[in-house]
């Protein structure tokens, strides 16, 4: 059976590019960076090689890149980071809802710490209430943390909106980007913020390495101390293999991003299409326009996510649902519960996210395997008579 | 996480459906918590002479369904009475851990079908 991979914001494979370029750092250009000897200057070129890569696909200075072991380390070291700074000037933090749990529970830790958080609520296409957030601004605000992209239903927030509405003031704006590099522009002058994270397994490059960008002249207070590793913000030897690889995929995401959004939007408004024409009672999660280009995200009413999930699996097709099974009981998301999805849709989610190497035969086929699907549990669902 | 056998269950559940003159019908779960498992019993002589169901919820829900309506099947009322979680979860190969409480309620769904019978009927 051919399986086809539709769990792109899961985690991609590593495109062979970047697996050749990370190769001669494991054997023959093992050194540590911060030796003085030619194996250590290999490693050192390396690095800065990379960081100029990675600076360059984002608009940013190298200096301002600082590599981490992944989106969740690249979070928690923006936010508390930031936090513990600046907290004689403030102890108020603005965030979102639905932000990924990187960026939530981090926030939680630090209200048990003393911190104040706002959470902005969003609209049912889960679009970031604006004015919500503008009230909540106060003169002890010191951070607003908003994703660009969320992870699940692929909404785009308006971060550049966010840094004209602060502009003036001395609040520090983070996003998490770890679901739109690759997918839409990201350059961090045009967005405006002053830190951004991402991550490398996202975008076809390896797990395990990740970067934060912090903006020339924004200070944050570093969260593990050590060696003078990447100017003492994130100490601790270099991932050389990995950054190496991540820088690679970067300028490949670069490079490519036109086209591959391109193609990946095309087979996403042709999924969302074909969905719509062969199966009643869907709905799409998020807003129709202002959406990741490879995130098609979509409720089926009367049928449950995990079981839709299941019997995709079995024929060779993976996806991902918001709305699976937690320990004790069945909870949906907290990205759905936010955006209100009706009792009737919202255990019923699936999530396809594309790759730029998904071709529209694989989305016609998976489509005809989702028909068969929902077919088949609405046909076992007692609520099948109102369907 | 789900055993091969459950997951042939789930593939092709058996009694699945309504029975239009049920002697006993019973329904547990709640469509905001994401499972509702509705059985259908038809008795005779004392005996659960068919039993058919319908079920709304994730694959464990689904697979035990089916395989408290087969394991109820034939049996006395008492008999049926006394099927319990771990014999319909042992007949599947097991369940994840977190799926024996919230989704294998199908055994107590079909005690409530029962009960319904024995009110309507008196017995």
């Amino acid at each position: 059976m051919k399986r086809i991979y539709l769990d792109h914001s899961a985690t991609t494979h590593v495109d062979t590019r970047v697996l050749e370029a990370m190769l001669p750092y494991f054997t023959e250009k093992f050194g540590n960076a911060s030796s003085l000897h030619s194996f250590g200057q290999e490693a050192a070129e390396a690095l800065a090689q990379s960081r100029e890569q990675v600076a360059a696909a984002l608009g940013a200075a190298p200096l301002e890149i600082f590599f981490t072991s992944g989106g969740t380390e690249s979070d928690n070291m923006a936010i508390k980071g930031a936090a513990y700074m600046h907290s004689p000037q403030g102890r108020h933090i603005i965030t979102s809802v639905i932000e990924h749990p990187a960026v939530l529970r981090t926030c939680e830790e630090l209200e048990r710490e003393g911190f104040e958080v706002t959470y902005v609520p969003v609209d049912g296409e889960g679009i970031l209430d604006m004015q919500f957030l503008e009230d909540s601004i106060r003169d002890d605000t010191i951070l607003i943390s908003i994703m660009h992209a969320n992870n699940e239903i692929g909404t785009i927030q308006p971060i550049n909106e966010i840094n004209e509405l602060i502009s003036g003031r001395k609040i520090i704006l983070h996003t998490d980007a770890v679901q739109s590099v690759g997918k839409i522009p990201t350059d961090v002058n045009e967005l405006g913020v002053d830190m951004l994270s991402i991550s490398s397994h996202k975008l076809h490059g390896p797990k395990g390495v990740g970067a934060l960008y912090v903006r020339s002249g924004v200070n944050i207070r570093p969260l593990v101390q050590g060696g003078g590793h990447e100017r003492g913000l994130r100490p601790g030897t270099e991932n050389i293999p990995g950054i190496v690889g991540f820088a690679k995929a970067m300028s490949i995401a670069k490079e490519q991003l036109k086209e591959d959004s391109m193609h990946m939007q095309h087979l996403r408004d042709s999924m969302i299409e074909k969905i719509r024409n062969k199966i009643a009672h869907v709905m799409l999660n998020g807003h129709e326009k202002k959406r990741l280009p490879n995130n098609v995200n979509m409720s089926f009413r009367h049928v449950e996510g995990e079981s839709l999930l299941m019997l995709l699996d079995m024929n060779g097709v993976a996806v991902s649902t918001g709305s699976a099974c937690s320990s004790t009981s069945q909870k949906a998301s907290h990205v759905l519960t936010a955006i209100d999805l009706g009792v009737d849709y919202i255990h019923g989610s699936l999530r396809f996210t594309l790759g730029r190497e998904n071709t529209m035969e694989e989305i016609d086929h998976v489509v005809n395997l989702l028909e068969e699907a929902v077919m088949k549990l609405r046909q076992i669902s007692p609520f099948e008579e109102d369907v | 996480m789900y055993s091969r056998k459950l997951l042939e269950e789930f593939t092709n559940p058996k009694n699945v459906g309504v029975i239009e003159d049920a002697d006993g019908v019973g329904q547990l779960g709640n469509p905001a918590d994401g499972d509702v498992i509705t059985i259908y019993i038809k008795v005779k002589d004392g005996v659960l002479e068919d039993v058919k169901f319908k079920t709304f919820g994730c694959a464990a829900a689904i697979a035990t369904s089916s395989m408290v309506t087969q394991m109820a099947k034939g049996r006395t009322i008492e008999e049926a009475m006394r099927l319990t979680k771990e014999e319909v979860a042992d007949a599947l190969g097991g369940l994840p851990p977190g799926k024996m409480d919230c989704s294998n309620f199908a055994p107590d769904t079909l005690k409530v079908a029962i009960e319904d019978y024995q009110k309507k009927h008196k017995v």
